[in-house]
């Protein structure tokens, strides 16, 4: 069992280049054209006549992991991206094959990825697989790497299927996904995605302006308006979500090149409150104050000083104090940042907060002091099951959405565990109580460096 | 190859390439042919596997998937890069989050952006809470497989507060889509650290309960010691990863062993390693991991950085021509994305890389020779998800 954080030799670019000089000299010219990114990754292009010496030689090299093998059509699309709306002709398309790194000139390229884990350094293979004639149609096919890494059999199976490559060598080239009478090879680029062809793409035919604005005419296509108004609702960036009227705005602004403006780290001393923005986000706001982290008191701003806390905290109703400082005397802070959150919160909001943060709070400061207090006593209280303690962490763990009747569900789901959990605890009690960070018992046995396993895990096994 | 192998993993190699050549001449039996699955509790959704058997003993057998194959690498070349992270999070279901990570990374890298810290580090937290997710379930299907229903009930009971957490921050409980390029969706919610910090105290003693309901039982111990061995060599020519690749003894992670823009280096935990690599070595290992998960979310919840969460990117996002291969270590072992740009508002090609497909390839090696209760024990030990194998 080795230890962890000593940093690991990363591969440089001299190893990587002492690499391309290695294969050279086992394969060769069956080196074509390599690509060395400096601080990145290694592209090396081989002849596909010498697909398998390269895989031998890699493994002696030392690498010995396999990773993935697969195969790139660089044949443009027909069908583009299957954005096209249907009732306009279909647009000119490029048909130029252009290949990535390393170069490259058929249309179909072999991809290999192998790792050597003591260098701790990967080098992707690629070699270029001539086709009988342009369509791809005729057979064509390459020394399988099936003995060499036995791993690659899948991987080969995958690729004949997908691409049509054939594998000479490999022992079984079924069809490992697709039913055996499929015909056509689907990962190709002029195998049509039918979903596509049968219904259009609706980002395209069903576009709708904004809410509340005329449709966007500043990008112009309408394809961009769909493609956008579609990845937006699903992964815009953040903030556009919460604050639609902002995100129009946003979406009509002149140029697309406006970088997103990044969310201000909140002035409020609250760094985590970017969802308490908008007033819908009020009751969660009501549960999510009642916990205070520690992010929040620590990052207070410097002009709520203590004093002003308290002073808050008073103010927020004398009951809240008392139940606090009742609790655990130093969770008084702790409680008074919380009550100073709250006037920082849009205006909109502060009614509902003020609302319900009250009736909240208070089972908050009790889950917070017990979570505050000492560990021994905390799993003690597991341990003996009680149910208040269940519900309280219940609770704590029940953030934004759990309240109430969640709440209540996890308590209950976790009310026949905690009694066998009890069991436990009260058997292991001496050792377990120690600490709640109880480190498993196997680390204590593993200070033999790579002893035998047998020895450490029986002793995991037994913590006597 | 025998050579570097103990004496116990010399026995089962030997067991296994023996099978063959004893069909048939033993006892002048006549073989059979079993599937298990396509439904069946033990394949966790639908893995087809046919053996073949003489008499209790499995002379051949082959995964069969395809079942649920959606045909992920055809439809993100269809795709805009936001758009791709919904379909990538149906890859391993039970560590969802995991599995955005290395795509965005890899985007990341071509477009030469890099989160800012504070996203890097909650990225971390979440990608150890999908661990946890993930593995906990594990280890309660490993007692379940094997005859013993309690360590389930644990199991969801606890992984429940896990995925309480990942609800809070990304909305989500299974699918999050929480992860953009240059950063996160949002910010942590309120009161997040606390109550992380009160789970991983109870996935700790979930740990503890599982290490004495299960690793320290004898029947399990009978059930899974020296059953399903899988020498290093072997491990390594087919490409298995994360515990499986570890319980081999081969100590390599991918989250310490190579340079990320993540936060798993700003902390101090372990890389655990077994020798033996049986099932229950592997099992050891994932509940070690698990441990570690916890230990990892902690230091990251103390030293979490201010700051912005996402970094300056164009409102439509174009990843600039280029190659980029990115890989992290899941919960299931090595996930990585070969992601090939045109300057498009999506890719040209995606390869995906997933730990379930090749971790699942050596079955029908590990499966020569074993008896017909232990391929029960050795596929739950090898830990896959549907979903990652088919894509």
């Amino acid at each position: 069992m080795s230890e962890t954080v000593e940093a690991p030799a990363l591969p440089g670019d001299g190893l990587r280049q002492s690499i391309i000089e290695e294969l050279r000299r086992r394969i060769g010219d069956g080196v074509v054209e390599h690509l060395l990114k400096p601080q990145d990754d290694l592209w090396i292009r081989v002849r596909a006549d010498r697909w398998a010496d390269t895989g031998r030689a890699l493994r002696a090299m030392g690498f010995e992991y396999f990773c993935f093998l697969s195969a790139i059509d660089w044949k443009p699309s027909p069908f583009g991206r299957g954005e096209d709306d249907p009732t306009e002709p279909p647009p000119e398309r490029t048909t130029e094959i252009r290949q990535g790194y390393a170069g490259g000139e058929t249309r179909f390229q072999l991809l290999a990825r192998v790792t050597d884990l003591r260098r701790h350094v990967g080098v992707t293979v690629k070699a270029d697989v001539a086709s009988g004639d342009e369509d791809g149609a005729g057979t064509f096919a390459v020394q399988s790497w099936h003995a060499i890494y036995a791993g690659a059999n899948w991987h080969e199976r995958e690729t004949h299927e997908m691409y049509g490559i054939g594998f000479e060598g490999h022992p079984d080239l079924r069809n490992l996904y697709l039913p055996t009478d499929f015909e056509g090879y689907p990962l190709r680029k002029d195998f049509p995605l039918l979903a596509r062809i049968v219904k259009p793409w609706p980002g395209i035919v069903d576009v709708e302006p904004m809410p509340s604005e005329e449709p966007a005419d500043a990008e112009g296509a309408a394809i961009v308006a769909g493609e956008d108004s579609a990845a937006g609702a699903e992964a815009g960036p953040p903030g556009q979500g919460a604050a639609a009227p902002d995100a129009v705005e946003r979406a009509l602004g002149p140029a697309p090149t406006d970088a997103e403006e990044t969310p201000v780290p909140a002035p409020s001393g609250a760094a985590d409150t970017l969802r308490h923005g908008s007033p819908e986000a009020a009751p969660e706001t009501a549960t999510d104050t009642s916990t205070v982290t520690e992010e929040t008191t620590e990052s207070a701003p410097d002009h709520v000083t203590p004093a002003d806390r308290a002073e808050a905290s008073v103010a927020r109703g004398a009951a809240d104090t008392v139940v606090a400082e009742a609790a655990a005397p130093d969770v008084a802070p702790v409680a008074a940042a919380a009550a100073a959150d709250v006037p920082e919160e849009p205006p909109a909001a502060i009614p509902t907060v003020a609302g319900t943060a009250e009736e909240v709070e208070a089972i908050a400061i009790a889950a917070a002091a017990s979570s505050r207090e000492a560990d021994q006593a905390a799993a003690e209280q597991e341990a003996a099951g009680s149910p208040g303690a269940e519900a309280t962490v219940g609770v704590a763990s029940g953030v934004a959405g759990a309240a109430g009747a969640d709440a209540v569900d996890i308590a209950e789901a976790a009310g026949p565990g905690a009694a066998e959990s009890a069991e436990f605890e009260s058997a292991n009690v001496r050792e377990a109580v120690a600490s709640a960070e109880s480190t498993p018992a196997p680390e204590s046995a593993s200070d033999a460096d790579r002893d035998t396993g047998t020895e450490s895990t029986e002793a995991g096994g037994s913590p006597s | 190859v025998t050579d570097l192998l103990s004496e116990r993993q010399q026995l089962a190699y030997i067991a296994g390439q023996a099978a063959d050549a004893r069909l048939n001449l033993e006892l002048e039996t006549e073989g059979m042919t079993l599937n298990i699955g396509p439904q069946h509790p033990a394949t966790h959704g639908t893995l087809r596997i046919i053996v073949r058997l003489d008499g209790e003993q499995v002379v051949w057998a082959e995964p069969s998937t395809g079942y649920m194959h959606r045909g992920y690498e055809k439809l993100t070349e269809v795709r805009t890069y936001p758009q791709i992270n919904t379909l990538l999070n149906r890859i391993d279901w039970l560590g969802s989050f995991a599995n955005e990570v290395p795509f965005i990374l890899a985007a990341e890298k071509l477009m030469e952006v890099e989160a800012p810290p504070r996203a890097q580090y909650i990225r971390t937290i979440l990608f150890e809470l999908s661990r946890l997710a993930n593995i906990s379930l594990f280890l309660g299907d490993l007692g379940v497989q094997l005859g013993a229903v309690t360590p389930a009930f644990f199991a969801f009971r606890d992984r429940e507060h896990v995925l309480n957490l990942i609800e809070a921050v990304t909305g989500s409980r299974f699918h999050p889509n929480y992860d953009r390029i240059g950063g996160l969706k949002e910010d942590l919610p309120k009161g997040f650290i606390e109550d992380c910090r009160a789970v991983m105290r109870k996935m700790r003693t979930y740990c503890d309960q599982i290490d004495d309901l299960l690793m320290g039982n004898e029947i399990l111990q009978a059930r899974t010691r020296g059953v399903g061995i899988i020498p290093r060599e072997i491990a390594l020519q087919y490409g298995l990863s994360g515990a499986n690749l570890r319980a081999s003894g081969v100590d390599w992670d991918l989250r310490r062993d190579q340079k990320i823009p993540m936060a798993w280096d700003k902390c101090d935990w372990k890389v655990w390693t077994h020798p033996d690599g049986d099932s229950f070595a592997r099992s050891w290992v994932r509940l070690q991991e698990t441990r570690e998960a916890t230990k990892i979310v902690d230091q990251l919840l103390d030293g979490l950085p201010p700051g912005p969460i996402m970094a300056k990117v164009p409102r439509i996002i174009k990843v600039p021509e280029g190659e980029a291969w990115v890989s992290t270590e899941n919960p299931l072992g090595e996930m990585g994305y070969y992601l090939v740009s045109k300057g498009d508002l999506g890719p040209f090609r995606l390869k995906i890389r997933s730990a379930s497909f090749n971790n699942i390839s050596v079955a029908s090696w590990v499966l020569r020779g074993v008896y017909v209760p232990d391929i029960v024990t050795i596929l739950t030990s090898l830990y896959f998800i549907l979903g990652d194998i088919d894509r």
